[in-house]
């Protein structure tokens, strides 16, 4: 007997009897938490920004023809100049006075060496002030998004939900995507608990906020 | 079977390494201020959530149908795994689990490894058996990493340095970094950090993660963090091994919204920490090309079959119950000696490894509920606690003083009319030992219960000899 049916075995003999069959067991869990929040969309956008806030991110409003503009005014605030790319970022998204450069396939010395990234996102959760990427080709392999000190994450408003229970339910559609949740810049405690921002992810989140 | 808990089985009893650590002012002012800081986050952002009872409730259910289930839920993530490119290992313990990493290190001829938090290698003591073999082990997270520069020992399951204050961690990191020069404040200490691990991320090609949770149905596996190190250690190296205590599985998906809600809250206070990473075996042209994930055991089992204390496997590792921990904010982690340290180490390290081996753990609490009533999972732990000392007591385990006291005690409580002759031969002995009404001494081997508590004499007058008393003279009228 190998190790694995000799756990599997060991297992069973320590489970003993079992009272109901396992489908109508899970059925049988209660669930009694909020799914959803009773606020209305400008209310989710309202709550996700002071999230933001929060989390000491920068958020910016723009309507979806200023996304270019925004993106140089925060650049130019930021003094940057050159930013990394995905794959398949909207080539409107990239104000023309600033280099663009497209990951594809950049080795991780060239992204550790790069000022920033701009990527856009797949949804993001209010309740929480949570980002999530499934890093398709709009928003980066998930070094893209990692190794720089920077990251400019474009939102649309209709991509944010209220609670993590929403969030978890589209995430549960991204198929075999590998996901990152993003609530703010990395950060730590570890030292007599005084919360310091970015230690070995992005130390600066800004957030463009699309209408 | 080598079940082991890291080197908790050589490890002093609790009263006696407890003893030496309340001694050490510097640690326990470091302790009290971090775990008030935590408790006081945690109250808030729980607070926020009118659903938190609810939460607490679905978390329980879930993780006991999960243990109901464990051999379908296993087989299941095993077989979802393997379909998105993993590879997945199974190890009965400590040492089957060791031997597996060395040999997926032996066949890549790694010598060096970066480690995410993962306190199931530490229970294996993954470390020690990778520098026998000659590679070196680099934990990522800041505070592992000031534990591993000095030498030293995790004391809490989330923050596992926390028994250190800033001087302490500059000297460490002064010493072990080769530096010229530090400052003292957290913002130094943690960019020296990143100085010194960035150049291992990029370069190191295999990695060691935990896991948070295993989900079954997807094969997927989360790892909940706030540096970064954890996303680093998940998605740059070519290979990626992944240590999963069996308990780590949940059924689907959609489980996550519970603990993603419950594990951050109850671990560091906050509504979400800044990264979760989920992935789902191998994605070409991202991440690790290699993924292996190995299931543990080493000792679980043996929790599981119990059915009075299987729910000790339902704990997520958030560490709330140590902030909240009267004894734990007293004596810090180590006195545990265990890294699963806290009320949860308290059930958890006897359970996994022999009873013989820490006998005192279920004594190491006041019993006073604390933890039960923060955990998010709803584990209850001062009933296990009770549980587990009804069980030393069987194998005849606990102190002899004790023993021969509670039997004796037993025998006493049996018989109304022992009892009585028992108070009344009581009252004449304590007498020469009765100050002020208070008995602060008590001779012989009953010494120890007066060692670190006063005792309120026994009255002059008993319960029944006063309702005799009561009835009789009724009776008289």
């Amino acid at each position: 007997m190998n190790e694995r049916s000799e756990m599997l075995e060991g297992i069973r003999r320590a489970i003993g009897s079992r009272g109901s069959d396992r489908e109508s067991d899970y059925a049988s869990i209660r669930r009694g938490y909020h799914q959803a929040l009773p606020i209305d969309l400008p209310e989710c956008v309202h709550l996700f920004v002071d999230r933001l806030h929060d989390y000491d991110a920068t958020v910016h409003f723009c309507p979806v023809e200023g996304i270019a503009a925004t993106v140089a005014a925060v650049l130019s605030g930021r003094r940057k100049h050159s930013l990394l790319v995905p794959p398949q970022l909207p080539p409107d998204w990239m104000p023309s006075n600033f280099e663009f450069i497209r990951d594809t396939g950049l080795s991780y010395g060239h992204i550790d060496r790069s000022e920033g990234v701009l990527t856009g996102c797949a949804i993001a959760i209010a309740a929480t002030g949570t980002i999530v990427l499934r890093h398709s080709a709009g928003e980066g392999r998930r070094a893209l998004t990692l190794i720089p000190d920077y990251h400019l994450c474009v939102v649309f408003e209709h991509q944010i939900v209220g609670t993590v229970p929403e969030g978890i339910r589209l995430m549960s559609e991204f198929g075999r995507a590998p996901i990152t949740t993003i609530s703010g810049p990395s950060a730590t405690a570890d030292i007599e608990m005084t919360r310091i921002k970015g230690v070995h992810g992005p130390r600066t989140l800004d957030v463009i906020l699309v209408a | 079977m080598s079940i082991r808990v890291g080197d908790a089985a050589e490890a002093p009893s609790f009263p006696r390494a407890a003893r030496a650590l309340l001694g050490n002012t510097q640690l326990r002012q470091n302790v009290r201020r971090a775990t008030e800081v935590i408790r006081n986050r945690r109250a808030r952002v729980v607070g926020e959530l009118s659903d938190w009872e609810q939460l607490r409730q679905a978390g329980h259910e879930i993780k006991q149908h999960t243990l109901q289930y464990l051999d379908f839920y296993l087989e299941q993530f095993e077989e979802a795994c393997t379909r998105a490119g993993g590879q997945v290992h199974w190890a009965r313990d400590a040492d089957e689990a060791n031997a597996i990493i060395l040999s997926i290190l032996g066949a890549r001829q790694a010598r060096e490894v970066i480690k995410v938090k993962t306190m199931t290698s530490d229970e294996i003591g993954l470390n020690h058996a990778l520098e026998a073999a000659g590679i070196t082990p680099y934990e990522t997270d800041l505070a592992d990493l000031i534990v591993q520069l000095g030498d030293d020992r995790p004391s809490h399951i989330v923050v596992p340095a926390l028994h250190r204050n800033r001087m302490e961690v500059r000297d460490i990191f002064l010493r072990k970094m080769h530096l010229r020069e530090l400052g003292d404040k957290p913002e130094d200490l943690t960019n020296a950090a990143r100085a010194y691990l960035r150049e291992k991320f990029l370069r190191v090609g295999v990695a060691i993660s935990g896991a948070n949770f295993a989900v079954a149905e997807t094969g997927s596996v989360c790892v909940v963090e706030s540096e970064g190190n954890g996303r680093m250690c998940v998605s740059l190296p070519e290979v990626l091994i992944t240590l999963v205590g069996i308990e780590k599985v949940i059924p689907r998906f959609e489980d996550l919204e519970v603990f993603l809600q419950t594990l951050p809250r109850s671990a560091t206070g906050e509504r979400m920490n800044p990264y979760n990473s989920i992935w789902t075996g191998i994605v070409p042209g991202d991440g690790p090309q290699e993924f292996h994930v190995v299931l543990l055991d080493n000792g679980r089992t043996k929790v599981l079959a119990d059915t009075e204390s299987r729910e000790t496997l339902d704990c997520i590792r958030c560490g709330a119950c140590l902030n909240a921990c009267p004894v734990y904010r007293q004596t810090g982690g180590h006195a545990y000696g265990s890294m699963y340290s806290g009320p949860i180490g308290a059930i958890l390290t006897p359970q996994l490894q022999s009873l013989e081996h820490s006998e005192s753990l279920p004594y190491a609490s006041s019993l006073c509920g604390a933890c039960y009533e923060v955990c998010p999972v709803k584990i209850n732990i001062p009933e296990i606690l009770l549980h587990l000392r009804a069980k030393v007591t069987a194998a005849g385990d606990a102190p002899f003083e004790e023993r021969v006291g509670m039997e004796a005690a037993a025998f006493v409580f049996e018989d109304p009319d022992m009892l009585a002759l028992a108070q009344k031969l009581s009252r004449i002995a304590q007498k020469p030992f009765e100050r002020d009404g208070v008995i602060r001494h008590l001779p012989g081997m009953l010494s120890g219960w007066t060692a670190f508590r006063d005792l309120t004499p026994i009255p002059k007058q008993s319960f029944r000899e006063w309702w005799n008393e009561r009835e009789s003279q009724r009776g008289d009228q």
